[in-house]
């Protein structure tokens, strides 16, 4: 079993998806011929033809259109928007059409399609190309909203969300795609939609982070470790639907929560943690629930970057703020 | 440089405004029986129309959209269709959905603020009515591309009005329709009228139909207030569709004589002597002067017809204000296929709640 990317292990759940279910569709901007910018799609054209892996007009509101019309007639799209930048026209869709199917017609006609959209900072990408709007997503009822932070995991939990019978939403952290390998069997096993992992235990605070952002704060917790602090890390990787209970079972033996995440601070989704924590988790706190995230200004373009982004610095000065907190 | 596309658009009609024969009938309207089905659809749907009014008037229904003056491009597109196709259409589209086998229970039902209204119980996989505007036309391409996967002899009808083709949505999906030569016919009730915008207002493009063009397919014209123009221009156009021709747009001119809907009010914004003069083209005194002069349809005839859709629609409107009222937490049960967890509190909250208030 060899050691894969990120962006690997998304592919071959793809492939995986396509082989075990004929109903699996590809479809986006260049995902054919050219298999994807990020080489997502690559291969998936000459092996399962243009039927089924359909390079489409440059035109974002018709690809997710058309994957809500073809998922109510019995496929399951998976539909690839090239950089989250350009996703906003889709969302029209994804509120108005996709996440209410269902609902609206009491279950006559359904919507199995993934959205799939490389998302975040840090790789020093043009204008447009850096943002994490996954909270906008979140807010939208009757979608579920999906992050890998590791190889293993973008290919388990890829292939649920192909095999789920509701819209998912599935953000790829691209500042990862390649930074990490890791084995990864290609088992056809997939992974649970509503379960937080716990990537590192720990018993002195709880961080809870989901993407890109794993690597910043799994260093945090290692330069902790070093000073004798315990972190546990959970990866949040379904933020809707939201797994509150691991993460109250966490705090609640730490007593200490620090949550970290790249896209803006304010109704990021780290502000829904914090209130759920706040609700259900009071007596367990022992300092107050604490926010590493992007500042709320417009992303910088990439000379400026690097300031942006949360570091594991930023990380390990607010867990020891709430360390130090009496 | 010419400055205009010199594209000459064919528009078809048979019956004048008087109903009289003007061309050749097509071959299914030599049929008494059909055009007598069609007529009474027509007829059905304006009798829902203003019983659904009355309802709204009287606090028993929700905000309604009318089709009153746009009976044969509903009905007729509706008709022109086979059982298999699938509808893929906006809030004035009644007339296609009596035609396809929805009821008039399941209409009041939708506009009564019920979702129970879009199961519909006849064409299963009909889409449910797309109220944002244009935004369902990528839906239409997403079917008719599944058909076309997998090699079935099936088209879809996409109807919207012509504020729509205004819309990027509703470009988006002609264009990709064209390029993937998709079975999908777009059907334009343009009545004239977005509201308070006019036609004129709309679009510098000479017609709708000229702008199928620039996505690779051909557009046309019917008389919109003729019913046998309408279902022959669109039948024909999803014959085609289904036998691998790609897709075509048809524009049907008609006029919309009353509100927009039951929340808005058109006299500030046009004038009842112009919607008087287009009283003089609507779609079923002009096929019902054609009955009378080719099929021997009588004074008896039509007074048992209007008493006959009067019945229908009174009932299905005791059926529809009979209907038990769903319990609130099935506001939880069709958002997924299965509850989240992280849903279940708020589901149990309002499952308490309707118990303590019952």
């Amino acid at each position: 079993m060899a050691e894969i990317t990120l962006v690997e292990a998304i592919n071959m759940a793809l492939a995986r998806a396509m082989e075990e279910d004929d109903t699996v569709l590809m479809l986006g901007e260049d995902v054919g011929v050219d298999g994807g910018v990020f080489r997502a799609t690559d291969g998936l054209l000459s092996r399962f033809g243009r039927r089924r892996v359909l390079d489409t007009p440059l035109a974002e509101v018709a690809i997710a259109g058309v994957s809500v019309g073809v998922a109510a007639q019995g496929f399951r799209p998976v539909a690839e928007i090239q950089f989250m930048g350009f996703i906003y026209p889709t969302i029209d869709q994804l509120v108005n059409h996709a996440a209410r199917l269902r609902n609206r017609t009491r279950g006559r006609l359904t919507c199995p399609m993934v959205l799939r959209a490389p998302f975040g900072g840090g790789i020093h990408a043009p204008e447009h190309h850096s943002e994490s709007t996954e909270a906008m997503f979140a807010h939208i009822p009757g979608l579920r909203v999906v992050i890998p932070s590791s190889p293993a995991l973008a290919y388990g939990l890829l292939l649920a969300s192909i095999r789920d019978p509701d819209p998912v939403v599935f953000l790829e952290p691209k500042r990862i795609y390649r930074a990490v390998k890791e084995k990864v069997e290609d088992s056809g096993d997939a992974l649970p939609l509503d379960t937080c992992f716990v990537r590192r235990e720990g018993s002195d605070i709880t961080f809870v982070t989901w993407g890109a952002m794993i690597q910043e704060t799994l260093a945090a917790a290692d330069e902790l470790a070093a000073g004798g602090v315990s972190a546990e890390v959970i990866d949040l990787a379904t933020l809707k639907p939201l797994d509150m209970p691991t993460i109250l079972d966490s705090v609640e033996k730490t007593g200490r929560c620090v949550i970290v995440h790249e896209a803006a601070l304010t109704a990021g989704f780290g502000a829904e943690i914090a209130a759920r924590l706040a609700e259900h988790g009071l007596l367990s706190l022992q300092a107050p629930v604490v926010r590493v995230a992007g500042y709320d200004i417009v992303m910088p373009l990439p000379k400026m970057e690097h300031h942006y982004m949360p570091s594991s610095e930023r990380v390990v000065a607010a867990a020891r703020k709430v360390l130090e907190f009496s | 440089m010419t400055e205009d596309v010199d594209i000459e658009i064919k528009h078809t009609c048979f019956l004048d405004s008087q109903g009289k024969v003007i061309e050749p009938l097509p071959a299914f309207a030599e049929d008494p029986k059909t055009l007598i089905g069609l007529y009474r659809t027509m007829v059905l749907t304006r009798t829902f129309d203003a019983k659904a009014i009355a309802l709204q008037r009287t606090g028993r229904l929700g905000t309604y959209s009318s089709s009153l003056g746009q009976e044969a491009v509903t009905v007729g597109g509706g008709g022109a269709m086979l059982s298999e196709d699938v509808l893929a259409g906006t809030y004035r589209e009644q007339g296609a959905q009596f035609m396809r086998g929805v009821t008039t229970v399941e209409l009041f039902t939708y506009w009564g603020g019920d979702e129970r209204g879009s199961n519909f119980a006849g064409p299963v996989n009909d889409f449910p009515i797309s109220i944002p505007i244009g935004s369902h036309a990528p839906h239409a391409a997403g079917a008719a591309l599944a058909f076309k996967l997998r090699d079935e002899q099936r088209a879809v009808l996409c109807v919207f009005g012509d504020g729509a083709t205004s819309k990027g949505d509703v470009y988006e999906a002609m264009n990709l329709a064209g390029v993937w030569k998709l079975p999908l016919v777009f059907l334009v009730n343009n009545n004239q009228w977005a509201i308070s915008l006019p036609r004129a207002a709309q679009t510098a493009s000479r017609t709708l139909a000229h702008k199928a063009f620039a996505c690779g397919f051909g557009g046309e014209q019917v008389d919109g207030n003729d019913v046998i123009a309408v279902r022959h221009a669109v039948a024909e156009a999803l014959a085609n569709a289904r036998g691998g021709g790609g897709p075509r747009l048809i524009e049907a001119l008609t006029y919309r004589l009353t509100d927009h809907t039951t929340a808005d009010d058109a006299s500030r914004y046009r004038d009842d002597e112009t919607v008087g003069e287009f009283w003089k083209q609507e779609p079923l005194a002009r096929l019902r002067n054609y009955l009378s002069e080719s099929s021997g349809w009588t004074r008896e005839n039509e007074e048992a017809l209007i008493a006959d859709c009067a019945a229908e629609i009174e009932k299905a409107a005791e059926e529809y204000l009979a209907l038990a009222p769903a319990s609130p937490e099935t506001m939880f049960d069709y958002l997924y296929a299965s509850l989240p967890k992280d849903l279940a509190a708020q589901r149990d909250e309002v499952l308490k709640k309707a118990a303590g208030d019952g």
